[in-house]
């Protein structure tokens, strides 16, 4: 691959309008995006918490994944409607359903996923209408690892160098932090003695969300950089160890009560810095010219180089 | 649908007046952006933005040029008004899940502001950085290529006040005949670096309804060399989504299957093992997600 070997080529020259951004940084806020992105993961990963564990004989377990679903989805759904500009405005979401749109398509699952997340858990909390509660939970086999997903396509499908190169990894290391995540909350609320299936996932899911980004760093190469550069670097390099040092614990963490709460709590820590490093390496590759310019400038010079003109026909002699 | 409308900005007879930015200003009503000295050159604007729907560039450069069989250090200004390009395929229209980003009958690309709730999806999605959300109103604006006059039979402000017609308005088609026969012309004067930018249906937006004849490469006017209209890649996007989804659903069945035979008494460490490589069939998601890379 030319592109990527000379992506890795450190120092690159590149042209810009005086070290101007070319394309608009993500606007959306912190904290809101987010934790709605860690709120929605953590929901969509527990409702398969919950259905495995409700049909395994884990009923403790069933209890806490269906009640940190519903919470999830619906604490997230109010970042969401807090992030718009015009938040009164918030049912504009609801106008279409629009397939070229991953927000418009996210809307519709996440409220879905609420609705269903909602009556699992309140019919598992007040044990009125089981029977509906468990054709909720069961829908939300479906919505629960779209809710948790879909936001890595909502994130990829923008003009973001960093995030829209990243489209393949992206969602591997989304759903690894969000079973990573369900798992931290099963970790810490679920009885003790149901806690071995929430360890597993737990684990998994750090398994997952750490080689997905060890992968996707590798292969953006200098798209991979914002990763790994100021702020957006100090989160992404605190939640690999939160996260495998969380894994870690829970690993152990059969062994006391203490330490499955702190593995929860550590992979909670980890699973936040993860999404919180994601917008701001996100919002840094916007920011840099070069993030925009120089793979373009590539692909354009791959185009352009089977033809037989010599480079310097091709540039008329008006470099400055 | 009547005929696609658009603007041909032709720089090299751009004189930097700025004349397009007032009248767009005026026309449209626009808010003040802040009253900011840049100190780089007579840009005082710096980009395009949710209250700035034109905006000239300054690039000031010396170059060296052969003349009577000696080199010369020559310098030159380089102006150019940018503006909304009014995409065939365009990143901001496809991504609004409100609707408020809509294509009129003149193909261009408007946002409705009795619809926009302010998602800010949008923003990041246009190649050139050209919509944006304002602060105190919440909601994400653009150029409109003056719908309203166009509704009434006028040409966009910008247009109407360009004193050299460096802003061309017309049918698509007929200002890419003439920008074709303006830029054989520079070509045949000597001024071999001249190129158009956004008029070729090929490029990765389908070609754009603003386009440029540029003198230089479009990077240094602070445009993007391939712009791409993110959407191409959406169906992509949703396969490994789709794959990841899976994988989650594989994942939490190996899980909670292994912890159920190995009942809970086998030592954590060895548990967590076949948790994560799996046992059979759920654990494939998991390989099979990542053999995919």
């Amino acid at each position: 691959m030319v592109k990527r070997e000379r992506a890795m080529v450190p120092e690159a020259e590149f042209r810009s309008y005086y070290g101007r951004p070319v394309i608009k940084a993500p606007i959306w806020h912190e904290p809101h995006m987010p934790t709605y992105l860690y709120l929605g993961g953590m929901s969509g990963a527990s409702s398969l918490m919950a259905i495995l564990a409700r049909y395994t004989g884990y009923p403790g377990l069933a209890r806490t994944a269906r009640v940190a679903a519903a919470v999830g989805s619906a604490a997230g759904a109010v970042l969401l409607a807090a992030e718009l500009g015009r938040p009164e405005r918030f049912l504009n979401m609801f106008r279409l359903f629009k397939v070229t749109s991953p927000m418009s398509v996210g809307s519709w699952i996440l409220a879905a996923q609420g609705g269903l997340a909602a009556l699992a858990a309140t019919s598992e909390l007040t044990g009125i209408l089981p029977v509906a509660g468990d054709a909720a939970v069961l829908a939300s086999g479906l919505t629960g690892p779209l809710t948790a997903t879909y936001t890595a396509v909502l994130v990829a499908d923008t003009a973001v160098p960093a995030w829209h190169e990243a489209h393949r990894e992206l969602p591997f290391l989304f759903a690894g932090s969000a079973l990573a995540s369900a798992g931290a909350v099963g970790l810490v609320a679920a009885p003790r003695a149901e806690a071995a299936p929430a360890r597993a996932v737990a684990v998994a899911g750090s398994v997952l969300e750490t080689v997905a980004g060890v992968v996707m760093e590798r292969r953006l190469g200098l798209l991979g950089e914002p990763y790994r550069l100021g702020r957006a670097g100090r989160l992404m390099r605190a939640a690999r160890a939160l996260t495998v040092g969380g894994a870690a614990l829970a690993a152990v963490s059969g062994r006391g009560r203490t330490l499955a709460v702190l593995s929860g709590l550590a992979l909670t820590a980890g699973a936040l810095c993860t999404r919180f490093g994601i917008l701001e390496a996100g919002r840094a590759s916007a920011a840099d010219p070069k993030y925009t310019v120089i793979p373009q400038r590539q692909r354009l010079d791959a185009r352009a180089e089977p033809s037989a003109a010599p480079p310097d026909e091709r540039e008329p002699a008006n470099r400055t | 649908m009547a005929e696609r409308m658009g603007f041909f900005t032709d720089t090299s007879v751009c004189i930097g007046c700025k004349a397009c930015e007032v009248a767009c200003k005026e026309w449209n009503e626009l808010p003040d952006d802040g009253f900011v000295f840049e100190a780089t050159s007579y840009d005082n604007t710096g980009a395009l933005g949710a209250s700035t729907w034109r905006h000239v560039a300054f690039i000031e450069q010396t170059r060296t040029v052969r003349m009577d069989g000696h080199e010369e250090d020559v310098d030159r200004w380089l102006m150019s008004s940018d503006v909304c390009k009014h995409c065939t395929h365009a990143a901001c229209l496809d991504v609004c899940p409100t609707g408020a980003l809509f294509r009129t009958e003149f193909d261009t690309v408007v946002v409705q502001p009795d619809v926009c709730n302010g998602c800010g999806y949008c923003v990041p999605a246009c190649p050139y950085g050209v919509i944006d959300r304002r602060q105190d109103d919440g909601r994400a604006w653009k150029c409109t290529m003056c719908y309203d006059r166009q509704l009434g039979g006028l040409e966009p402000a910008c247009a109407k006040a360009c004193p050299t017609d460096s802003i061309q308005f017309g049918p698509l088609d007929e200002l890419r005949e003439r920008a074709a026969g303006r830029l054989a012309g520079l070509h045949a004067d000597g001024h071999t670096e001249a190129r158009l930018y956004g008029e070729s249906p090929d490029d990765g937006v389908g070609g754009t309804g603003a386009f440029f004849l540029l003198l230089d490469e479009p990077e240094v006017y602070g445009l993007p060399p391939d712009p791409v209209v993110t959407t191409r890649d959406l169906p992509a996007m949703w396969r490994w989504a789709g794959a990841a989804a899976v994988s989650m659903v594989g994942v939490v069945a190996a899980a909670f299957l292994e912890s159920r035979v190995s009942g809970n008494r086998v030592p954590a460490g060895r548990s967590l093992v076949g948790g994560v490589l799996g046992r059979g069939a759920p654990g494939r998601g998991v390989l099979g997600g990542r053999g995919r890379w």
